[in-house]
């Protein structure tokens, strides 16, 4: 059973955020991280860099596999974890906490409404996966 | 996923979290709970259990069992002594290989063959269309058989409890009949890991019990249930070919560093004059193992570029737990093909650098 958090908004690509003002967190979901397995590598653009909403950022490898990480909402990176970099396990192990990927400063915060709730992601992976 | 081939312990890989996979047409546990990483390093420094009763048995018995199957595989099987196996490859006429596999010697009139599972139909038709007159016997008994194998610096203290035969007493690829928590067993000191360990043949109908058994002896020593994932990255740390990415119909064994198994003064035997023809006249390709310098990671199929060019591919590419490397095995033109040669990967569009090393890039110690 995945752990869905209800404060978040989901994509359907399996990635999550987490809105504060005007900025987004992101990272991928627990769905996703379990999918993957062990993450070894992270990817990830760089502060300043922009994009559309469903644009790939980067890549998540695991020992097995690779999945492109896809922003949910448009805009401008205004800070990436480099932590993760060292400890890419925790996208495995706190992929809500530690495990944040990017922070993006929206171009238009209103298109996280379209994003799925924590109930509608649960349906969604039900359904789906 | 209703036609998915099982093996006797399916029901239990689910019960440990098992992260089931279609495996050229089995449905096998990829990695369990614990995880790819946890599950390889138990190996390299505790034991690991692995499943491999998808793997194919097939007995030769009869008294033209040694030239038979010395006239269908690469290496001498007249070398082997009664309790004793070797790694070996079944070739078709333009050289390459249609499998990898070990022959175990039971007695002279009595050879017994473990090859790949997703391959074993192709070459159940093969090994028999090659009978012709030979005074053979040949049985595909894959399904009465499971396989495990318990791997790693403890596996010989964790078996050893399970059983009264002298572990001590069988050497690397050597094997004995005996049993094994009271089930009778082929015990063979093989591998596909680098350690050190057994792979024990038993009954289809015991797996279950020697499977938790073995589970349960170990748990003191930290042993672990290793999924396809874990045996995939052990075998790559060890530089081990696998069949469909170093080995494969249109690949010499030769290219693929195996000249170690091509007895090409034995006999003759199937593709041996192509062998023989590569060899005096040297090969185009060659495999080697590398190291990627730049960060990222290789995956099995990227192109392999020098000097600009698409000269090569990419047959096996991974995070090396362990080693904690990126490292790959990949076929260059034989004149790149020297240890410190810088090559680049195309990962996914990028041309990252990657350097040629020796393999195995992961020795044990003795």
């Amino acid at each position: 059973m995945s752990n869905i958090q209800e404060n978040l908004r989901y994509s359907k690509d399996h990635e999550w955020v987490s809105v504060e003002g005007d900025v987004a967190t992101v990272g991928i979901t627990d769905y996703a991280q379990e999918a993957l397995g062990d993450v070894v590598y992270v990817e990830l653009p760089k502060s300043g860099d922009t994009f559309a909403a469903h644009e790939a950022v980067g890549s998540v490898e695991s020992v097995k596999a690779v999945s492109e990480i896809f922003t949910p909402i448009g805009g401008e990176v205004v800070e990436v974890n480099d932590a993760i970099n060292d400890a890419p396990e925790s996208v495995n192990n706190d992929c809500y906490g530690a495990g944040w990927m990017i922070k993006v400063k929206m171009n238009n915060p209103g298109e996280t409404d379209a994003m799925l709730s924590g109930v509608e992601y649960e349906e969604y992976l039900s359904a789906n996966a | 996923m209703e036609n998915l081939k099982k093996t006797p312990l399916n029901e239990v890989h689910r019960a440990l979290g098992g992260k089931m996979v279609d495996f050229g047409g089995w449905d096998m546990p990829v990695q369990y709970s614990a995880g790819v990483i946890a599950e390889h390093l138990a190996t390299r420094e505790k034991a690991g259990l692995f499943d491999v009763s998808h793997m194919g048995e097939i007995h030769v018995d009869g008294a033209d069992a040694i030239p038979f199957i010395n006239s269908i595989t690469t290496n001498d099987v007249t070398k082997l002594v009664d309790g004793q196996a070797h790694y070996s490859a079944l070739t078709n006429e333009r050289g390459g290989v249609i499998d990898d596999l070990l022959v175990y010697r039971f007695a002279e009139n009595k050879l017994f063959l473990v090859v790949n599972a997703g391959t074993q139909d192709k070459d159940w038709d093969w090994i028999s269309s090659k009978r012709g007159d030979f005074d053979v016997d040949l049985r595909h008994a894959s399904v009465d058989y499971c396989q495990i194998a318990i791997q790693g610096p403890k596996a010989t203290e964790i078996l050893q409890r399970l059983t009264k035969t002298d572990l001590s007493a069988i050497k690397y690829y050597h094997f004995a009949t005996g049993e094994v928590d009271g089930v009778s067993s082929i015990i063979s000191r093989t591998g596909y890991t680098g350690e050190d360990g057994f792979e024990v043949y038993a009954d289809a109908t015991k797996a279950v019990q020697l499977w938790n058994k073995m589970l349960q002896t170990g748990n003191g020593e930290g042993i672990l249930p290793c999924g396809l994932a874990a045996r995939n990255t052990l075998r790559l740390e060890s530089a081990m070919s696998l069949y469909g990415h170093e080995l494969g119909d249109d690949i010499s064994p030769l290219e693929a560093n195996l000249g170690w198994i091509c007895k090409l003064n034995k006999g003759e035997f199937v593709g041996r004059d192509v062998l023989l023809k590569q060899k005096e006249e040297g090969l185009d390709r060659k495999l080697v193992g590398f190291e990627m310098v730049e960060p990222g990671i290789a995956r099995d199929g990227f192109p392999v570029m020098i000097h600009g060019e698409k000269l090569g591919v990419v047959t096996s590419g991974s995070p090396a737990p362990y080693l904690k490397k990126n490292i790959g095995l990949a076929f260059v033109p034989l004149e790149f093909a020297n240890v410190g040669q810088e090559i680049k990967i195309d990962v996914r569009g990028r041309l990252l650098t990657a350097v040629i090393v020796p393999t195995p890039f992961y020795k044990r110690e003795k």
